[in-house]
């Protein structure tokens, strides 16, 4: 019997056989049986000799598998193959006018945020925007941008970014904590002015460090030596418990005012006594901090642009595209992975003795291996070597964690029990997967020629590759 | 008879060995100044590793191969500089600066560098995810990265640096102009057909300004339009810049046409090193192509135009 035979039907349906669509509704039937048998057909429970029993559930079974039944069913009937795909995320348009245009639009968001969030929050709610947001955010802006000349531009793949971070926040909390108070106390104010620069330098080090015995290694091979390495930092980090107290961590004196503390210890004059301000003095250090990383990320930026431009940052990426042809160009590979290492370090540590001033501890577990998963997908989420890719990136995956602790009121909805937070790992699973689906090489995937002869076209991210170590 | 004046390149004694197989055995020969020299051979005689122990991407097992890119190689300096631990001696220890070099000493880009010896690949390697002229400027790094002082002057965006880009940009407008690609500069480099892909590959490793450009069966996959100025763009490149050529080359009428010198190899071993006239006549040569000789040979030979 032809489905098509009968007037009713959509054109959908006229394709197949009433029996097929049938068949193919019951194979997904069964498919859910099949799932459910481990996931939902049974409970343990204690029964009361506290003994583990299992309590069979066979209605919410036959619920799912003829929720399961029906849908696909309806779905072959009505839903209409013939029609073409929707394109759900087009490419972004990056015509000349969105791209001059959009950069600048950010920035003046950027610069303008913590004045928004005061006028939208009030000052009780701006501390949390400016710091949990705005702060963060930047922070991670940084990260990424910093893993962004490796995995980016120089194609070799990092798991253990963290470790620089963690470097350059604990330089900043063993100086400032330790040394500067130990040796010469009257520059505790400067203290992260003075480690700002030294945090850059170890971590650039650190990089080197790590560089130098991977310099043969590939893909895969170099994923988990570098893993390896992230781990071995926090496990050193953890154990050495002279220098570093251990998993209590370091207590971190505040940033100041170039100088000046916001908050008084010992009678200093404060920053806010100084200017003659009224209101928290934690608001001024919110707003101070979130204009030091402002600066220091747009500084990152501007770096990593230049660079691009330089010949080191075009080896960087003919790195990438391919080593065998830059020794026959005359590069010296390993000297340019090792720059690519240093200087993807260097903006890793400039972010962690940020955060090492932005928080009262620096303690291991700021720095485990989510932290680099985390940093490693903003890249691959914002497009591989696209800064504002990545910044779009930075600002959907942590501000969009952060979201969800602000979504109280889903407790009305789904129980007191429920918080969102729990499910972030899926929401953020999820998302990827998406990602992978509609735009697998990332946000911006197409790159921006370092130079051009008369217009400059974007490449389609179909040619560039995405480097093999 | 250049090969023997005044040559560019001398290789004694080469032996490539790999595990129980030997590639390459105990081959000498030498690169004339300003000549092509094609280096041919059934496939798997050994050519492609010669080429790779030449650009240092082997280190052969033994040998001696002295490249000289101030005037004639003397035998006095190259047994001093053997007898020394050095790699190479430079007239003013510039880099690119005229000096005798030792290349089975010098790491890759060294060779690339310091040298100057260019070469481009089988399957062919551009940068595909980067446009044509950035193919182009990338392989003029040496010059850029002096320019760019270690990338601290370029950092802060000095004028020199820029000029110097301008000018890297200038030559790889020329080589574009050569290659016809010039309306294509923008483009990636893995959107250019095959044909253009090859060519781009030779310009970009004239970008690097060698004495010697090492091409690996650069005519392979050319329809014969193309093969044809393939063989007018390597004389240009030999006459207008004094850069020898050496050569790996299946096709024979691109070997015969323009060679100097023809230099065959079988099974590791040279079998006959001469003009492209002797090694045609050579039959040892024709024993290695087509067999031993019979009618059916014969009839083969006429086929081929041998």
């Amino acid at each position: 019997m032809s489905a098509g035979s009968q007037g009713g039907l959509p054109p959908a349906a006229s394709q197949h056989s009433l029996t097929e669509i049938i068949k193919d509704a019951g194979l997904w039937a069964l498919v859910t049986l099949g799932l459910c048998f481990p996931l939902i057909a049974f409970r343990t429970e204690q029964n009361l000799s506290l003994q583990t029993a299992l309590e069979p559930r066979p209605l919410l079974v036959l619920l799912t598998v003829a929720v399961v039944f029906v849908g696909r069913l309806l779905w072959r009937l009505y839903a209409h193959p013939s029609r073409p795909r929707r394109v759900l995320f087009p490419p972004l348009d990056l015509s000349e006018h969105r791209r001059r245009y959009g950069p600048r639009i950010g920035l003046a968001l950027l610069l303008l945020f913590p004045v928004l969030a005061l006028a939208f929050a009030g000052q009780g709610g701006a501390i949390k925007w400016i710091n949990n947001f705005g702060v963060q955010i930047l922070i991670y802006i940084m990260l990424a941008w910093g893993l962004n000349i490796v995995v980016g531009l120089a194609g070799l793949l990092d798991l253990g970014y963290v470790a620089f971070y963690a470097v350059g926040a604990y330089t900043y909390a063993i100086i400032a904590a330790y040394v500067i108070p130990a040796t010469v106390p009257m520059l505790g104010p400067w203290a992260f002015w003075i480690c700002l620069p030294l945090a850059g330098i170890l971590a650039a080090f650190w990089g080197m460090l790590l560089g130098f015995p991977v310099l043969r290694l590939r893909g895969d091979y170099l994923a988990i030596v570098t893993l390896a390495f992230g781990e071995i930092i926090r496990l050193v980090l953890i154990n050495w418990v002279a220098l570093t107290n251990g998993s209590a961590g370091i207590q971190t004196p505040y940033i100041t005012f170039f100088g000046l503390p916001f908050t008084s210890r010992s009678g200093q004059t404060t920053f806010s006594e100084t200017f003659g301000l009224s209101g928290s003095p934690t608001l001024h250090r919110a707003i101070f901090l979130y204009y030091v990383v402002l600066a220091l990320a747009l500084l990152v930026a501007f770096v990593t642009q230049r660079m691009r431009r330089l010949p080191v940052g075009r080896a960087w990426e003919a790195l990438r595209e391919d080593e065998i042809a830059c020794r026959a160009l005359g590069i010296n590979t390993v000297n340019t992975k090792l720059t690519a290492f240093a200087m993807g370090a260097m903006f890793g540590g400039l972010a962690g003795c940020i955060f090492g001033a932005s928080q009262s501890l620096v303690s291991p577990r700021s720095f485990e291996f989510m932290e680099s998963a985390t940093i490693l997908a903003i890249v691959v989420l914002g497009g591989m070597g696209s800064l504002l890719g990545i910044a779009i990136a930075a600002v959907a995956i942590i501000g969009g964690i952060e979201l969800l602790r602000e979504l109280d009121w889903l407790k009305a909805v789904f129980g007191s029990g429920f918080d969102p937070t729990q499910y972030r790992m899926l929401i953020f699973g999820l998302a990827m997967v998406l990602m992978m689906v509609w735009r697998p090489r990332g946000l911006i995937a197409a790159r921006e020629p370092s130079i051009s002869l008369n217009e400059a076209k974007a490449i389609s991210s179909a040619h560039v590759k995405e480097g093999h170590g | 008879m250049r090969w023997l004046r005044d040559p560019l390149l001398v290789v004694e004694g080469l032996t490539m060995r790999f595990g129980g197989l030997v590639a390459v055995r105990d081959l000498a020969f030498s690169v004339g100044r300003g000549d092509i020299t094609s280096l041919i051979g059934p496939n798997g005689a050994g050519k492609t590793t010669v080429f790779n122990c030449i650009t240092g991407f082997y280190k052969p097992t033994s040998g001696l191969m002295v490249l000289s890119t101030d005037g004639p190689i003397q035998s006095q300096a190259v047994a001093d500089l053997t007898a020394s631990s050095r790699r190479f001696v430079c007239r003013d220890d510039k880099i690119g600066g005229g000096g005798l070099f030792l290349l089975e000493r010098m790491p890759d880009f060294e060779i690339t560098r310091r040298a100057r010896v260019a070469r481009t690949f089988q399957n062919i390697r551009l940068f595909v995810g980067m446009t044509v002229l950035e193919n182009l400027v990338v392989a003029q790094h040496t010059a850029l990265m002096h320019a760019s002082g270690w990338s601290l002057v370029g950092l802060v965006g000095a004028q020199s640096y820029k000029q110097a880009e301008a000018s890297a940009v200038d030559v790889a407008r020329y080589w574009l102009d050569r290659i016809g690609l010039t309306h294509r500069a923008d483009d990636a480099a893995g959107a250019l057909p095959y044909g253009d892909q090859r060519r781009l590959e030779i310009a970009r490793a004239m970008c690097t300004d060698p004495v010697l450009l090492c091409l690996d069966e650069p005519a392979a996959g050319l329809n014969p339009r193309e093969s044809l100025a393939l063989n007018e763009l390597l004389r240009a490149i030999r006459d207008e810049h004094g850069t020898s050529i050496l050569l790996i080359e299946h096709d024979m009428s691109v070997v015969m046409e323009i060679s100097d010198h023809v230099i065959v190899l079988e099974y590791g071993i040279k079998i006959s090193d001469g003009t492209p006239d002797s090694v045609k006549n050579d039959p040892r040569v024709i024993a290695a192509y087509l067999g031993v000789e019979d009618e059916e040979v014969a009839e083969a030979e006429a086929e081929v135009g041998l």
